[in-house]
């Protein structure tokens, strides 16, 4: 017969986990992928906050004699056809990558959350104009969108955010929407209403911090994304210019001509690139695994 | 059923109309146009512009514009592309084969890799293995596709010497298939990902339904459970994803086509909104979202042939 430790499984369950610490040691053990994924994640914030101490030189600096060095102590990972230090641009190329990730995935979710609580809780018509106008941005792929929108923007830092964060917007919304839909008929939002709480605030007061779950989730794999549209936006020439260092843009300058001259100037973008979205896929799964369990795996 | 399907198609119509109005409009808020362009580099006299622009009709009215524009495209006349200066569907036709082949090729790949490592993932679930796996699919989704194909071209390089170089008129099939194989490679790998994921978590949903415990209570070996029971069921919710692949596709296809300098639509469409050329963009703008909408269309379709539990509602 099966004896059931009531003790190793509570223990299991996280029972009785308080504090910070013991938080991060249950997480870590429950989740190692997770954790591994929290690591990269956080070294990428760092590295993206400190790029001006971490930096050995300025990553716009020009030396026509360094030109194409190969990696060395004076130039960890070489330098590129401008004698530029590679490694000081990879690190300050975390912050672009961060602030277009960041500011995308957050101004696509201001937005998304917006026209979704709007569509779920108004219902109508406006909901319906609302979802099919949803319908034509999603049949675009996402890198096909933006590219539209960065073309027709104009390169530069803002517009890269924004004509990334648009095509984000329908998924965002979607999620929020169908999450409204069952939240507005529950007793909570009905006892809200009883009381003679105004309808935009039970909105957001009380339908829109139940949404959040499934948003944290989505929230971190579109950071990912938008990571890795804007590397592409940017390898193909329409997303941040000279002289800002975008992973994306080191790629495309030192594409094919240097594969076979200088492999230092393709490999190390790309892994700064693959690492970053990696640590956001990795926290993302153990996000999702428990923030939202039906879709446990 | 039938009203569903006239429902569907009608909302077909109306999405593909607003992606018309959408991109049009787009484009033309863009600072510069192909006149600017073609002065600038030309250092023409920049009085020519006005004539330039009035030459390729872009002075008229944006409403007038769209409507010769749509009313060309119902009659199967996509306009001149601005800077080549012949008709627009002389330009992409013959690209759409190009593509429509890589397309092809990565598809069969991402299924042919993506559903057996899925399966064994799943019948696997928490050993090594399948931690190893789970940990190749999610890098498979976080390496941009354009990387991973430099390092292709960088590994060719160093194995053979020399980077393949796309051959327009390849002397046999199998030739073809060698060129494009990399390439497709490249594109499918990230998609194979995609479907790792879908089938181990769709495998392990069915593994845990009362008829294959059943089966297993009645004696069945674990292989004929897995692969006679679960699988079949389990791999239906995987051609949903084919709808999503389309669009996940065209994003690889436009970087991978850049940098395996393969002259199919993707790139086209890049080197196109680079010059301003209009007619070309918003054409083949419309050609993906046709695409990606009829894929869609196709899959539900195929979903409700398939699984006799679904039947939508009249």
């Amino acid at each position: 017969m099966a004896v059931i430790d009531h003790e190793a499984e509570l223990a299991r369950a996280g029972a009785n986990v308080t504090g910070w610490l013991s938080r991060i040691i249950f997480f870590t053990r429950r989740y190692p992928l997770g954790a591994v994924g929290a690591i990269i994640v956080a070294l990428f914030v760092f590295t993206a906050v400190f790029a001006d101490i971490i930096a050995p030189v300025d990553p716009t600096s020009t030396n026509a004699k360094y030109s194409l060095a190969a990696p060395s102590s004076l130039f960890w990972l070489g330098a590129d056809f401008m004698g530029r230090d590679m490694f000081s641009r990879i690190v300050h190329g975390a912050r672009i990558s961060l602030a277009v990730g960041a500011g995308a995935m957050g101004l696509g979710a201001v937005i998304g959350i917006s026209i979704g609580l709007a569509s779920g809780y108004l219902g109508g018509w406006f909901d319906l104009i609302v979802q099919r106008l949803l319908d034509i941005m999603q049949a675009l792929p996402l890198l096909v969108m933006a590219i539209v929108m960065a073309a027709s923007l104009g390169p530069s830092l803002k517009n890269t955010i924004f004509a990334i964060a648009i095509p984000l917007v329908p998924t965002v919304a979607r999620v929020v929407r169908s999450s409204t839909l069952s939240l507005r008929e529950q007793p909570f939002v009905e006892a809200a209403r009883a009381v003679g709480m105004g309808e935009l605030r039970i909105a957001v007061r009380h339908v829109l911090p139940n949404t959040l779950a499934p948003l944290i989730v989505l929230a971190t794999a579109q950071l990912g994304s938008a990571i890795l549209v804007e590397a592409s936006l940017s390898f193909l020439g329409l997303g941040i210019p000279e002289p800002h260092p975008s992973w994306g843009r080191m790629l495309s300058e030192s594409a094919a001509e240097y594969v076979r001259t200088a492999p230092w100037l393709v490999i190390f973008p790309g892994v700064a690139i693959s690492l970053t979205v990696f640590g956001t896929n990795l926290l993302g799964d153990a996000l999702r695994d428990i923030l939202d369990p039906r879709q446990r795996s | 059923m039938g009203a569903y399907l006239v429902r569907r198609f009608l909302l077909m119509v109306l999405t593909l109309f607003g992606m018309s109005v959408l991109i049009f409009v787009m484009l033309r808020l863009v600072p510069g146009n192909i006149a600017d362009i073609l002065v600038d580099a030309s250092g023409a006299d920049p009085s020519d512009k006005a004539k330039i622009a009035h030459e390729l009709g872009i002075d008229r009215p944006i409403a007038e514009q769209y409507v010769s524009w749509i009313g060309g495209l119902s009659r199967g006349d996509l306009g001149f592309a601005y800077v080549s200066e012949r008709p627009a569907i002389e330009e992409i036709a013959p690209r759409i084969p190009i593509s429509a082949k890589l397309a092809g090729m990565a598809v069969l790949i991402s299924i042919l890799l993506g559903v057996p490592f899925g399966v064994i993932s799943a019948v696997r679930q928490n050993t090594g293995l399948d931690y190893f796996l789970r940990v190749i699919s999610l890098s498979g989704l976080s390496l941009p596709s354009f990387w991973l194909g430099l390092l292709v071209l960088m590994a060719s390089v160093h194995w053979f010497g020399t980077i393949p170089i796309y051959d327009s008129n390849p002397h046999s099939f199998l030739e073809d298939v060698a060129m494009l194989g990399l390439p497709a490679l490249t594109v499918g790998f990230r998609s194979s990902a995609l479907i790792m994921r879908l089938t181990r978590s769709s495998m392990l949903e069915v593994l845990r339904q009362d008829y294959v415990r059943t089966a297993r209570s009645k004696g069945a070996s674990n292989a004929s459970v897995n692969y006679q029971h679960a699988l079949r069921n389990a791999l239906l919710p995987v051609v949903t994803i084919i709808g999503i692949e389309a669009a996940f596709l065209v994003g690889g296809l436009i970087v991978t086509e850049t940098v395996f300098n393969i002259p199919g639509v993707a790139r086209f469409l890049v080197e196109a909104i680079l010059w301003r050329d209009y007619p070309i963009v918003q054409n083949l703008v419309m050609l993906i979202a046709f695409v990606v909408v009829m894929v869609n269309f196709l899959v539900d379709m195929a979903y409700m042939a398939l699984d006799p539990r679904i039947k939508f509602a009249d």
